[in-house]
């Protein structure tokens, strides 16, 4: 039982950063006053340059960095869509999100075919210095103990910080105060897209060691309804996504009980979706959404 | 002696800025024609013109809002292009606009430190003091660390104004800055900014269209008319109708006939211990007041003080609101917006741009809440409703085709089309709601007749309106609210206004 429970916990951690890393990068977006939808897509790039570029070089940390590289520059084409041509930012989103998926999966068809039709790395191990609930990735403890941190006080403490969350809130006073609305915006979509394509880079270069069709499965779209749930603050945010990894974990053990067995899996399999919507039935009405939320800032 | 130099009397007065030929042009539009006007250091200039005269377009071009299309623009005898706020904020130019320029949900340290925070580097605490500091200086009070949504709007002005001076503002620009409060507020502001003049020189641009306040303050007024500077002169030596006649010359003024006050008779809307409960606590609670038939009753109060939520409690909107609403000595029951068009109940809502659907048609607009009356199951009534749109067009002096989209009036004429479909099928009684906010002298005008006639025609009529003067050329009883309590009643041969403003402030 109590090996059961650590299971748990531990798992939790790991299914949680992934969710970490895209939804605080979305909630750095969103702080910004933009919604970006192209979250699912940015992760699949990341998971995809993440593994190639490792499986190239060689070097797990060189695929990460051009994960990254790649996830800012996607942000970077939002930005291009949704702050310099202002555009609609749920089109732009999804168009780019379909665009990215169907990308990744084509180019990997295309690069991989000829072996096994698939890239393999050998994935970065859990390291374990205190039992199996800290047997963890280092990217998880990056996650909790370094870049929620940091973000709390790029947020709340910092210039740059400031300044996103006045073009998000106001950004007629933030143009009045002398702040680059469209500048500030470019960077909050570029930072938030590194961070998701980092997500998603931890679930190929970390979890698999492989990209595979598929391989998000949505976990962009539960980032988004984890900043709703999270009210654009880090820490709320972080406290959703490890509620729904503690949900994730937990129905993978339920499968493993007998009793339970004669139950279709996908049931099981829902649990931790039906939490979201759950979560944000209860705590989702009247949230202070951003103020310019989803509105492209012109001058008059 | 510099250029810039100007000699008053025997002192000399040194210009603070001086603009020479400034033009702005907006497609056809001239916002701003061939301006010059200098103000001197120290000196609270007050800047005069109707809505559309160029006053807001002139002084966005001085706070590097907009590029002007010829013309110059010194500082302090120096000149310089002003190409963004930041130019002009290092120029020593600060600016108060209408609509604050805060962020709501931060404090007012954080909305200080706001224009000089590095790319990492933000001084919170050094801001904090900085600011403690300066109030000190100049004698105001301000909580550094209230988020500026829980100050009330004449707060937040002086958050505008240290936020100004914070950043080394040695011209400061208020658009006219009393468009917003009660008059107690608006007193201690001109004393604020007269204390400004006095302690640290600061000059002053005051945008305004209230006479009494230049004469309290103003130490030169300028006339701008039609994009033009078209005087300039000492404050003290002006008469109101002089500036007037000025401001307005060459634009035809309709004249507001007072008309006969018929004797009031049986009440057509009566407000029984009406409660709303919003966002926590009761926006209003237990108001009761009663509108007899041929009387404008004036609900004055500083905005905020539940006279939004009143209007819309009107068509019965709230989840939460208890209390009778009776129109003609009938309730009102089922709380929707067509029952109270049922009743007889028109309503004219305080934003002409939320109530008329500005992509639809003048035409569609007129008939939008009386959809039955011009259709047959399926199908508009296509004549039918040219004929009244033309109708109400011509009884109402708007200036606008019948298919024409409404958004592309003016504000007046807006305005028009809102009250031919309130007035156009007479109610026994309406609310109507900052009937000329943002329009122009002219508009205004019209608009006031329309209420005094509509008035004497027997229509009960609930004005609010946070124009004080509006409240007391119009009603014929005042009740003055505040934090959505009736607290006073005043008939019209009792007007007065500092006891008004006093009961306003909740004094």
């Amino acid at each position: 039982m109590i090996e059961t429970l650590i299971g748990i916990i531990g798992a939790t951690l790991r299914i949680s950063t992934p969710l970490v890393f895209a939804s605080l990068g979305e909630v750095i977006t969103e702080r910004a006053g933009m919604l970006n939808l192209s979250i699912e897509g940015t992760m699949y790039t990341g998971a995809f340059v993440g593994i190639t570029v490792a499986a190239q070089t060689g070097s797990l940390t060189t695929g990460l960095i051009a994960a990254i590289i790649a996830g800012a520059i996607v942000g970077c084409v939002m930005g291009f869509l949704v702050v310099t041509l202002g555009v609609n930012q749920h089109v732009a989103g999804l168009g780019l999100t379909l665009l990215l998926i169907s990308a990744s999966n084509t180019a990997n068809r295309i690069l991989f075919t000829n072996k096994d039709g698939m890239v393999r790395v050998d994935p970065w191990k859990p390291f374990d210095f205190a039992g199996p609930i800290f047997s963890q990735y280092w990217l998880t403890y990056a996650a909790f103990l370094i870049l929620a941190p940091a973000l709390w006080w790029l947020l709340w403490r910092s210039g740059i910080g400031i300044r996103i969350r006045a073009v998000g809130e106001n950004p007629e006073s933030a143009d009045v105060a002398g702040i680059s609305v469209a500048r500030t915006r470019y960077f909050a979509l570029a930072l938030g897209g590194a961070l998701m394509a980092a997500g998603g880079a931890f679930i190929t270069l970390a979890f698999l060691g492989s990209f595979t069709i598929n391989i998000i499965n949505g976990r962009g779209w539960v980032a988004i309804a984890l900043v709703i749930f999270g009210r654009w603050g880090i820490w709320r945010t972080v406290s959703g996504a490890l509620l729904f990894a503690l949900v994730s974990a937990t129905q993978q053990q339920l499968r493993l009980v007998p009793a339970l067995s004669h139950l279709p899996f996908e049931i099981l399999l829902a649990l931790p979706y039906l939490a979201v919507i759950a979560g944000l039935a209860i705590t989702g009405r009247n949230v202070p959404y951003p103020g310019a939320y989803l509105k492209p800032y012109r001058r008059l | 002696m510099s250029t810039a130099d100007v000699v008053t009397g025997n002192s000399v007065a040194t210009s603070a800025v001086s603009l020479s030929g400034l033009r702005k042009v907006y497609g056809d539009v001239v916002a701003v024609a061939k301006v010059d006007l200098e103000v001197r250091t120290g000196e609270i200039h007050a800047l005069l013109g109707e809505n559309g005269a160029g006053k807001t377009t002139l002084m966005r071009l001085l706070y590097g809002l907009a590029k002007p299309d010829a013309g110059s623009i010194s500082i302090d005898g120096t000149q310089i292009a002003i190409t963004s706020p930041k130019v002009a904020r290092a120029a020593g130019i600060g600016m108060v606009t209408q609509h604050f320029s805060l962020v709501k949900t931060m404090t007012v340290t954080e909305n200080l430190v706001l224009q000089d925070a590095g790319f990492f580097s933000l001084d919170l605490a050094g801001a904090r003091k900085k600011l403690l500091t300066l109030c000190e200086e100049i004698g105001l009070e301000i909580d550094p660390d209230a988020r500026i949504d829980s100050l009330p709007v004449a707060m937040q002005q002086r958050v505008e104004i240290l936020k100004a001076l914070a950043g080394g503002c040695k011209v400061l620009i208020l658009d006219e800055p009393t468009a917003v409060l009660g008059p107690q507020d608006v007193d201690s502001l001109l004393d604020v900014i007269r204390r400004l003049r006095d302690t640290i020189g600061l000059s002053v641009i005051l945008i305004t269209h209230k006479m009494h306040e230049i004469s309290k303050v103003a130490d030169r007024v300028s006339v701008l008319r039609r994009g033009e500077i078209v005087a300039t002169e000492n404050a003290n030596g002006m008469s109101i109708a002089s500036l007037t006649s000025l401001m307005v010359e060459g634009v035809q003024q309709e004249v507001v006939e007072e008309g006969i006050r018929s004797s009031h008779g049986a009440s057509v809307l009566e407000i029984k211990d009406l409660t709303v409960h919003l966002r926590g606590h009761d926006v209003i609670s237990d108001l009761s007041l009663e509108v007899r038939r041929g009387e404008i009753v004036g609900i004055a109060g500083v905005s905020g003080n539940g006279q939004s939520e009143l209007v819309q409690a009107l068509s019965g909107v709230f989840a939460h609101q208890t209390g009778e609403i009776s129109v003609d000595g009938k309730v009102v029951k089922g709380g929707s917006p067509a029952a109270f068009a049922q009743a007889g109940f028109g309503r004219l809502g305080e934003d002409r741009h939320a109530s008329a659907v500005s992509a639809l048609t003048v035409e569609e607009n007129l008939i939008l809440d009386r959809l039955h009356f011009f259709s047959k199951p399926g199908l508009l009534l296509k004549r039918k409703i040219r004929k009244f749109a033309e109708e109400s067009i011509t009884n109402f002096a708007i200036k606008a085709k019948p298919d024409q989209a409404i958004g592309t009036l003016s504000g007046g004429n807006m305005q028009k089309v809102l009250l031919a479909r309130l007035f156009g099928e007479r109610p026994l009684a309406a609310v109507v709601s900052q009937p000329t906010r943002g329009l122009d002298v002219v508009s205004t005008g019209y608009v006031r007749q329309l209420l005094m006639i509509e008035r004497n025609a027997g229509v009960g009529i609930l004005l609010v309106s946070e124009d004080l003067d509006e409240i007391l050329e119009l009603s014929d009883r005042v009740l003055v609210i505040f934090k959505g309590k009736i607290v006073g009643e005043v008939a019209r041969n009792e007007f007065d206004r500092v006891a008004i403003g006093a009961m306003m402030a909740g004094v």
